[in-house]
């Protein structure tokens, strides 16, 4: 332990605890733009300096360890000062288009400016000359906007070992941009997002779609029926001042009607069949040793297209099943369709997802035109829904609960969890065991493989098997995961695990990049909390007990990886170049 | 009879000198028969500057130096000095007493080529000495009493930095010789690398010794070619030797080195940003603490020394700390190579001992002023440093009276400015070139190098207004506190340190907008003195822009609306009729 003073006030902290989080102890806050809670200092803004007492030196507060009887001053008028100085010269290569902005009222850049009450411009105006790239089709990166901190690089190489984004040129010419400076959409980027959840301003944002929907709610030719992730349930009330975590399904039901959608379900329910799709998948390999094993979750797009450019090679081992929304997508436009005797082609499925890759994987391939138009039209981010609600002058807090529209849209408590890192393991094992037990197991949670820890395994017994899990999130854990499986391979031995889940993104899909901003590994926790608490307090926890998802079967699907879910519900993986040129 | 050598080095460096003097000499050996008797050897650096053909002649009783040598002296000189023994009165060099020869004792002594020469002259007894009889503790503590500080510029314990890094633990530790040098007109470590390479490698191979590494890294910039080839050679030769290796002069003790070459970025020469551009990373700083001591290259231990602090190390461990701590002041002991540059008669490396005023440096061995102008001020530590006024050149040069000054001891640049160098015109140029070299990570540096170079722009434009000083010292005080490295940490130093001596010439450009030293070309005025003007119309003729009219009978006037300043009348003029002021 460190004892230390922190403006006179003694602070005690752990050694190697920064002189920033060790200031949070006695209620002080060093003003950051470049410093975020889930990346390592990156020491680019210069706003966090602060003093040592009897020091002229400045030492900046993000990367320098408070040590044993050190004298900090955090804020004084020389300080502040040269702070404010700072905070000016950023301003002065930076946009004034705030009002036009995405990040307009939840930029990091523009409190600061107005907690230091900046009115004027002090300094020339000098902005970059270059243009953005929305080449992606899913984020946009704006460099005109962007104030060079960083986080985005350290996300992308560091946090999910991408590499699609660094820094380029030097000095005054510095800008962010995918290596040779191509664009986004040639460059290794999996569209994860996380760049532009982490970005402190309007640099990179998701490429907004609300008019596409806007228009299609407006367009009387059109069926709209929208779909809401397991994650954005838990998210989307941070937007409007509910405490982190809470969950908010029925009034997103409720609102979303409010919207003018002529049916709402929900991914969890995808989710449900989803699991009965993998986890036959996983017997089928695991007891009938049809397909190579270990058996890889498909779910997160990011994580797909990551696989796809980075390791092909384990294109054999990935489940072909389709990801939730894809399926409530596609059966939505043939079971739904044909029950309630709509014609598909007015059909306009738009699905509310924590993330960005998803936009990406709604034209990824032909797989994805299973019902014969595009399965899912539109994916927007828990992002952009929070700003449709707030355009459409809807009171979101005092909205009263509602139900799902009926056959896609009741979900198990196996449903839900998809939404936490962990939670896909978890739901195909509650109903794996069922496959091959003939009842459910005892206790359902399994809290070894819950949790923040990067890679988590666990040791399952079913029926006199062993089955050895893995669970990985944050694509910077997943190399060792799938060395371990290679090595394994090379050597003959015995597989290290029969099933593997990744999430691109950390957390799982409740950290996602399509998420409310200002993430941290506390938030993530809260978000999970709240979504294995829906799960906790649900009648049927387990997916093959879904009585909806038992009638899709009898009624329409026949069994699962039968001749209709095959064509309907899987899709193929193929290898993808790094550089598209 | 031995071998004798003959060193030449043409240090007269207008460019129209392409005079062959290797083939001279060798032809008058041959035509006198001595070509077995003598060898000649052309040296990049002799240590005397300016003094058109130096030779050196050694191996006879007394060595003998001619300067000033012109071809027709050649044969005389083979057929006396070299056959016989005789001293030339007339070509013999009179070197001034001022300066002492550590670091460069073996410049233009030796053919650095050759491994024997350095041997011949003790090269090598120090390792010897250090591997067989000392610890490594001892080595340290021999560098304790010396009192030998980093060269490169902060002038850093060296015993200390040792210290700390041998006290690191790790299995695996490294030292770097930092050979980006890249002040502008800077050229101490070429000389030495060029010069005298194998004391440089001793003193790595001491190093390693010292704090407990086996590897060895010289960071060379690749703009200086010869200086790689010669280390490269000098290793090899070492290696061949026995004196790099493994089980070295008997001991255990095995160290290996390799070159790297620096891309051109003057930031590498920052030990963070060097540790990165080695390990193949954009060359960036990081944060300090960990210092490379702790947590250096590949995140092991690493000591970073500069080329001339190395160079110090076999002598202080031969000749002892005691004969070394007497050379310098209390606090800044040994030598220092500067390169003398700018308006001074004799330009060249000098090496003089800590202590020594500016005014003698100038004066005693740079043989004062190149021109009738006065001395305005010396500028040292190249764009890192400040400018040092005519008032304070009784100063004696160590590290805290140059700080005290404003300026710094930097790696040993030193220009002497007359009154025709306009103090915002240099300020402007060595701010500039910091612009230029920032890395860009950090806004301080990368902005606010950018607005104070603006600022200086539209000052010596003549666009600068009062308000504009202020606006300098704000940024700078930004700059020099919450920069991240000492590259923006010092940038501002050239201007607060003009503004500080020279405000008047800033309020002459911002105020009287006039250039004093006719430097800044938009404050210029020129005009036709009519009683000069013999009306030759050359001027009107020669005007690239058409600003002169007029005829024989009225004269011809310059519109200074149209006139841009080219100075091409000035310079067409042959009766002096064109005022510029």
């Amino acid at each position: 332990m460190v004892r230390a003073k922190i403006n006179n006030m003694p602070v005690t902290v752990d050694e190697g605890t920064s002189i920033l989080d060790a200031a949070k102890q006695v209620q002080v806050k060093i003003p950051t733009l470049c410093k975020h809670p889930d990346l390592p200092p990156g020491a680019g803004c210069g706003l966090c300096i602060v003093k040592i007492k009897g020091s002229p030196k400045m030492l900046r507060a993000c990367c320098t360890p408070l040590e044993e009887n050190m004298d900090i001053i955090t804020h004084d008028p020389e300080i502040v000062s040269v702070r404010r100085t700072v905070l000016e010269l950023i301003l002065s290569n930076h946009p004034n288009d705030c009002l036009q902005c995405g990040r307009n009222n939840n930029c990091e850049l523009q409190s600061l400016v107005a907690d230091f009450g900046i009115r004027e411009e002090s300094f020339q105006k000098f902005l970059p000359d270059c243009v953005k790239d929305d080449s992606t089709r899913t984020i946009v990166l704006d460099p005109q906007k962007c104030i060079r901190c960083g986080r985005c690089v350290k996300v992308c190489q560091e946090m999910q070992n991408v590499w699609a984004l660094s820094f380029l040129e030097r000095g005054f010419s510095t800008r962010i941009s995918p290596a040779g400076d191509i664009k986004l959409a040639d460059s290794p980027c999996i569209r994860c997002g996380q760049c532009s959840n982490h970005c402190p301003t309007g640099a990179i944002v998701e490429l907004d779609e609300t008019a596409k929907v806007w228009d299609a709610l407006r367009n009387e030719d059109k069926y709209c029926v929208v779909q809401i992730a397991p994650a954005v349930r838990v998210a989307i009330g941070e937007a409007f001042g509910y405490p982190i975590g809470t969950n908010l399904t029925k009034k997103l039901y409720a609102l979303l009607r409010r919207l003018g959608f002529k049916a709402v379900f929900d991914t969890n329910f995808g989710a449900d069949v989803t699991i009965m799709e993998e986890g036959s998948e996983f017997i089928q390999r695991f007891a009938h040793g049809k397909g190579s094993l270990p058996l890889i979750t498909s779910c997160c797009p990011g994580w797909v297209d990551f696989m796809e450019k980075f390791h092909p090679d384990m294109i054999d081992h990935f489940s072909s099943c389709k990801s939730p929304h894809e399926i409530v997508g596609v059966l939505s436009k043939t079971y739904y369709a044909q029950k309630k005797n709509i014609d598909p082609k007015k059909i306009y499925m738009v699905s509310i997802m924590p993330c960005t890759a998803k936009k990406n994987e709604i034209i990824r391939g032909e797989e994805m035109y299973a019902s014969g138009s595009q399965d899912v039209d539109v994916a927007l981010t828990t992002r952009e829904l929070a700003r449709m609600i707030k355009q459409a002058g809807i009171d979101f807090v005092n909205l009263p609960d509602e139900e799902p529209d009926q056959m896609l849209g009741d979900y198990t408590g196996a449903g839900v969890i998809f939404g936490a890192t962990g939670g896909v393991m978890e739901a195909a094992l509650r109903t794996a065991y069922y496959l091959l037990n003939g009842k459910n197991m005892d206790k359902l949670e399994l809290n070894s493989i819950r949790g923040l820890d990067g890679v988590k395994v666990a040791e399952v017994p079913i029926n006199g098997h062993k089955i050895r899990v893995a669970v990985a999130h944050g694509l910077n854990h997943v190399e060792y995961v799938l060395d371990q499986i290679r090595q394994a391979e090379k050597n003959g031995r015995e597989l290290p695990y029969h099933f593997i889940e990744v999430m691109a993104c950390l957390g799982g899909c409740v950290g996602g990049g399509g998420q409310p901003y200002g993430v941290t590994d506390e938030l993530r926790l809260k978000r999970a909390a709240g979504i294995y608490q829906d799960d906790q307090g649900k009648e049927k926890r387990c997916s093959h007990e879904n009585p909806f998802v038992q009638q899709l079967y009898r009624e329409f699907l026949g069994k699962p990886l039968g001749e209709k879910s095959e064509h309907l519900l899987h899709t193929h993986y193929r290898a993808l170049p790094v550089y598209v040129k | 009879m031995e071998q004798k050598l003959i060193f030449i080095k043409d240090t007269d460096n207008s460019q129209d000198r392409i005079n062959d003097f290797y083939a001279f000499f060798l032809n008058a050996l041959k035509e006198n028969k001595l070509d077995q008797a003598a060898q000649v050897v052309r040296v990049a650096d002799i240590g005397i500057y300016d003094k058109g053909l130096v030779v050196k002649i050694s191996g006879g009783a007394n060595e003998i130096i001619y300067a000033f040598v012109q071809e027709a002296n050649i044969n005389d000189i083979v057929c006396r000095s070299v056959k016989e023994d005789k001293i030339i009165p007339e070509l013999l060099f009179k070197d001034s007493p001022k300066q002492l020869r550590i670091v460069l004792r073996n410049c233009g002594q030796i053919d650095p080529e050759n491994i024997d020469e350095y041997i011949a002259c003790d090269g090598y007894q120090a390792l010897e000495k250090v591997v067989n009889q000392l610890t490594p503790e001892q080595v340290i503590e021999e560098l304790k009493k010396s009192g030998l500080r980093g060269r490169g510029g902060a002038g850093f314990p060296t015993w200390l930095k040792w210290n700390l890094t041998r006290q690191a633990k790790d299995i695996q530790k490294y030292v770097i010789c930092n050979a980006d040098e890249g002040d502008p007109g800077a050229y101490m470590d070429r000389g030495v690398l060029e010069g005298d390479p194998h004391s440089v490698i001793e003193g790595l191979a001491i190093a390693g010794y010292a704090i407990g590494a086996n590897k060895g890294y010289f960071y060379v910039r690749a703009e200086y070619p010869l200086a790689v080839e010669r280390v490269e050679k000098a290793i090899k030769q070492a290696y061949d030797r026995g004196l790099l290796g493994k089980n070295i002069l008997g001991s255990d003790f095995n160290f290996d080195i390799d070159i790297r070459l620096g891309a051109g970025a003057f930031v590498c020469g920052e030990e963070t940003a060097l540790i990165a551009s080695i390990e193949g990373r954009r060359g960036t700083p990081r944060p300090r603490p960990p210092y490379p001591s702790i947590k250096g290259l590949w995140d092991r231990p690493t000591a970073i020394n500069n080329v001339e602090t190395l160079a110090n190390i076999a002598v202080i461990i031969l000749k002892g700390a005691s004969w070394y701590s007497a050379i310098g002041t209390e606090k800044s002991k040994g030598t220092k190579v500067f390169a003398l540059t700018g308006k001074v008669k004799n330009s060249g490396l000098v090496e003089v001992p800590m202590g020594i005023t500016l005014r003698e440096i100038v004066f005693d061995i740079g043989g004062g002023m190149i021109s009738d102008k006065e001395i305005k001020a010396v500028q040292t530590g190249g764009p890192s440093g400040g400018v040092i006024p005519k008032e304070f050149l009784d100063t004696p040069v160590d590290y805290e009276n140059l700080q005290k000054l404003g300026s710094i001891m930097g790696s040993g640049g030193m220009i002497v400015m007359d009154e025709s160098d306009c103090m915002v015109d240099i300020a402007k140029f060595y701010l500039g070139f910091c612009v230029d070299e920032s890395c860009g990570k950090c806004v301080p540096c990368r902005i606010g190098g950018y607005q104070m170079l603006s600022v200086l722009g539209a000052i010596s434009e003549g666009q600068g207004k009062l308000e504009d000083l202020d606006k300098l010292q704000r940024i700078a005080l930004a700059m020099q506190k919450a920069s991240l490295c000492a590259l923006g940490q010092t940038a501002p130093n050239p201007v607060v340190s003009t503004l500080k001596y020279f405000a008047q010439e800033y309020h002459d450009h911002i105020v009287n907008k006039k250039c004093r030293s006719h430097k800044c070309k938009h404050l210029l005025n020129y005009s036709i003195n009519q009683d000069k003007c013999k009306r030759c119309k050359v001027c009107a003729i020669n005007c690239p822009v058409k600003a002169i009219t007029g005829d024989k009978e009225k004269g011809f006037f310059i519109d200074p609306k149209i006139c841009v300043r080219c100075g091409k009348c000035f310079d067409v003029c042959k009766f002096n009729a064109i005022a510029k002021e």
